[in-house]
């Protein structure tokens, strides 16, 4: 367990070089500065900015001496938000994707487990369909088309809700609402084929054989082994959604860090670009590397694998 | 079958819901509006979007419209803007100028103020002044060369003198500031209510970071930050201390930071915003005939100071022929493109300065009409004939015309090369860059026509000319012409302004006319949405807008 473990961490901080590198380069590439404007500042100028941020050295150079900074947990400065750290931008933008997406995660699988169980229990009945084209719903129709809908129905037309803005808790509602949809129709599918598969396994069939009652198959059997697919898909999912979604937090006007990733490319705020990519690979790999953790735990053929090798 | 059935019920279902929730819809709709009226009236609240969260809070570095807008807020320079765009007094009560033109006394007000109750002094200003223009101000201001006017201003910037005392700015006591200029700058005066000539209090040296966060800010203006939430929401309130506090209506400015048109015109239409548009966000142009019909009163398309051209590479083949580069400027029809692409009540351009822009007396386009060339099939069919024989074309080498990635960009964009291609009979291929890409491309004359963009600087048409010289940076025409940096010369060193913009027509016929080097658009509006009980919104020539004053009725 400890040897896997530590294997894991040491291929995350690999890869984590290799993107900090890869991106560093790539990033070098594009044409461009973070300096640069249809009004061009004169030569001199745009000179001693490039030397401020020592812009102005070899690429190599440029890219030790960040690897030296990163290592001592220096981010530096935005280029463009000339005033603002990059870990105290990313704090505070990541605060709310992290509020939203934590919202939305927790209805997403609330809400996706309850209608998976519910048409799996209900099998080929009303429920079942109501649920599952729902499900087909979710999936199909963009995230953006449904934020634009909603948008325009409950805030424009209805005035029930704030069309943007992010204060009150009535202001989580409709973004909330369009980022889990997806989720909610993915992890409904997850559920119901799972559950419908253990349901008719043969133990089940054993266990109602044994005399127990229905509560009991549910809790011990049935969700136990049933919400395994969905474990796997919590993961990815939770990294993808508290990573931001552009699209969402620009129809809602939120200032999360979907929109800052968007716009530091774009300025070519270096060590902005970093900054980001470096926090989004951190969680990315976290992600994945507690689903393993948790994957072992809840299932039990992984752990005993497991604890033969460690 | 029952499957089917279930399905029916569901549809059905979602229909009913659907129609009810409309329902409520158009009758909560008009109950709303009224309120949030009267509510506005009461508590003086005043709700903006800003598009793009501003870079920077510090008047030194700032260099973008949003930027400005709230600048403006917290600020005030020597002198600020009327509704006619005229210098007023600001922290300057008065001022003498000397018969030169040379030389600017400013005379302070002496109940200007910091928020934190110090008096505003001329030294203040001095600091300022200074801290833009030293080179090891840390980072680099980028509009240190809006002082350049100022004598010595440009040698103390760029290291060819250490001494500040040779840079004509001085406090002769607390209240009296001497400014002393290179060149009789007539425009100077309204320069100083730009941004970058704002105070600075001078506890800032002291800490590095304090624009990062309101409670260090301390500012002069007629409003002080409260809240700034990154990415989110920036918030000012009146401020107490601000000496002409009493014509100052508002008690709260909130500006939400949403950079979706759609998602501005949608807060508005609800009520949550009370101002849309030009020039902190953009109306989205496929709304704007709905917007016509809808709330024609609450829609204004103002003329502002800006021009949208295409630029030809004059080093690069088949353009570097005046003759091809006139026959693709006249075979275009402008007026179709404001009337159907841009839709904003824009103007045809046939010039390269824009209407509103201050002339000798009145404003330039008015004294010197924008009759350069004129749209004509026939002539621009004949003239590409003859460019091409000039040249010993058989056929015109392959044209591309690019743009930076914008809906707008690429719509005007395919309507002007469908126009070449049905009158000049001319394949244009239109290529998107990425704006980065596009300006390094556009910089270094990797090109043939590219898209551009103009907004002055100040109210003077030399913002719409130095840029053309050859020393300029931001010639990216490669057009060299000694003429044409005469002309220029002499208006940027003349005190005689009837001969300046006599220049200058001079100059824009050389530019237009004869040697075709731009190719006139349009020139832009301000196309806006304001709530019909908002009052005292003031927009300046180059469109950039002015809350301070304004109030709810």
């Amino acid at each position: 367990m400890v040897r896997y473990v530590a294997n894991k961490l040491f291929y995350m901080l690999v890869s984590l070089f290799i993107l900090i590198s890869a991106t560093f380069f790539l990033m070098k590439v594009i044409p461009g500065d973070p300096f640069m404007s249809e009004k061009s500042v004169p030569p001199e100028i745009q000179a001693r900015l490039m030397e401020q941020y020592g812009l102005d050295k070899p690429i190599y150079q440029q890219y030790f001496k960040y690897l030296g900074d990163i290592a001592t947990g220096d981010f530096g400065i935005s280029m463009k938000h000339q005033d603002q750290e990059v870990s105290d931008i990313i704090k505070e933008t990541f605060s709310a994707s992290l509020k939203l997406g934590l919202c939305a995660i927790v209805v997403s699988v609330i809400v996706g487990i309850f209608l998976g169980m519910l048409a799996a229990l209900y099998h080929r009945k009303l429920i079942d369909n109501v649920a599952m084209v729902l499900a087909v719903l979710g999936i199909a129709v963009p995230s953006f088309v449904l934020a634009s809908l909603i948008q325009f129905i409950f805030a424009e037309k209805l005035g029930w809700f704030h069309v943007m803005g992010f204060d009150s808790p009535l202001d989580y509602v409709l973004p909330v609402a369009a980022l889990s949809a997806q989720p909610i129709a993915f992890i409904a599918r997850l559920t119901r084929s799972s559950m419908l598969e253990v349901l008719h396994a043969d133990y089940i069939k054993t266990a109602k054989a044994k005399g127990l009652n229905w509560f009991t198959i549910m809790y011990r059997h049935v969700i136990r082994n049933g919400i395994l697919p969905v474990v796997t898909y919590i993961g990815p999912m939770t990294a993808n959604i508290i990573t931001g979604s552009v699209v969402i937090e620009q129809i809602f006007g939120i200032g999360g860090i979907g929109k800052v990733f968007v716009d530091c490319i774009t300025n070519r705020d270096y060590t902005m670009i970093m900054g980001v990519t470096i926090f989004y690979g951190v969680l990315l790999m976290s992600a994945r590397f507690i689903t393993d953790i948790v994957y072992m735990l809840v299932d039990p053929r992984i752990k005993l694998t497991g604890g033969k090798e460690g | 079958m029952r499957k089917r059935k279930s399905l029916l019920t569901l549809l059905t279902m979602l229909l009913v819901v659907g129609t009810v929730l409309a329902g409520c819809g158009s009758k909560s709709d008009g109950g709303n509006g009224s309120k949030q009226n009267t509510a506005a009236a009461k508590d003086q609240v005043l709700h903006i979007n800003l598009s793009a969260e501003p870079p920077t809070f510090d008047p030194a570095l700032a260099q973008d419209s949003q930027a400005h807008t709230v600048l403006n807020m917290m600020y005030e320079g020597l002198v600020r803007l009327d509704e006619n765009s005229q210098p007023v007094p600001g922290v300057a009560e008065k001022w003498d100028i000397s018969s030169d033109g040379l030389k600017y006394v400013f005379h302070l007000r002496k109940d200007a103020k910091w928020s934190n109750g110090d008096p505003v002094t001329a030294k203040d200003f001095v600091f300022a002044w200074q801290r833009v223009l030293d080179p090891n101000t840390v980072p680099a201001p980028p509009y240190a060369y809006q002082l350049y006017y100022i004598k010595g201003a440009e040698d103390y910037n760029t290291k060819k003198t250490t001494d500040f005392s040779q840079v004509g700015v001085k406090a002769t006591d607390d209240y009296t500031l001497e400014v002393t200029l290179n060149n009789p700058t007539p425009y100077f005066l309204g320069l100083t209510s730009f941004y970058t000539f704002y105070p600075v209090h001078q506890s800032v040296k002291d800490n590095p970071k304090w624009a990062a966060d309101p409670k260090t800010m301390i500012t002069n203006g007629p409003f002080t930050m409260t809240t700034w939430t990154t990415g989110q929401k920036i918030e000012v309130d009146k401020n107490p201390n601000y000496w002409d506090n009493k014509d100052i209506k508002l008690n709260k400015i909130s500006m939400s930071l949403s950079n979706s048109g759609a998602t501005e015109l949608s807060s508005y239409r609800s009520g949550q915003l009370d101002y849309a548009g030009m020039p902190n966000g953009e109306i989205p142009t496929d709304q704007i005939p709905a917007i016509k019909k809808e709330m024609p009163d609450e829609l204004t398309m103002n003329p502002v100071g800006s021009i949208y051209y295409y630029q030809f590479n004059t080093t690069a083949k088949p353009f570097d022929n005046a003759k091809i580069r006139k026959a693709f400027a006249m075979s275009i029809n402008r007026q179709e493109i404001v009337d159907k692409v841009t839709q904003g009540g824009e103007r045809p351009a046939f010039g390269m300065v824009p209407p509103g822009i201050a002339g000798a007396k009145d404003e330039f386009r008015t004294e010197h009409k924008d009759d350069y060339f004129q749209e004509n099939v026939d002539e621009a069919k004949k003239l590409l004939q003859e460019g091409m024989k000039e040249e010993g074309y058989t056929t015109l080498p392959p044209v591309k015309l690019i743009y930076n990635s914008s809906e707008k960009h690429k719509k005007i964009a395919l309507a002007v090369a469908d126009m070449w291609k049905k009158n000049l009979g001319v394949d244009v291929q239109t290529e998107n860059q990425e704006w980065g890409v596009f300006l390094k491309n556009r910089k270094s004359l990797n090109y043939q026509i590219a898209r551009a963009g103009w907004n002055p600087d100040y109210n003077d048409p030399m913002t719409f000319f130095d840029l053309w010289t050859s020393k300029s940076g931001n010639n990216d025409v490669g057009f060299k012409n000694k003429e044409y940096d005469a002309l220029v010369n002499d208006a940027f060193t003349s005190a005689d302004n009837n001969k300046r913009m006599d220049d200058f027509a001079k100059a824009e016929t050389l530019l237009v006319k004869d040697q075709q080097v731009l190719m006139p658009i349009y020139y832009y509006t301000s196309v806006s949405l304001q709530k019909p009980n908002l009052k005292g919104v003031v927009k300046d020539y180059a469109g950039g807008v002015d809350f301070t004053r304004a109030y709810f009725e």
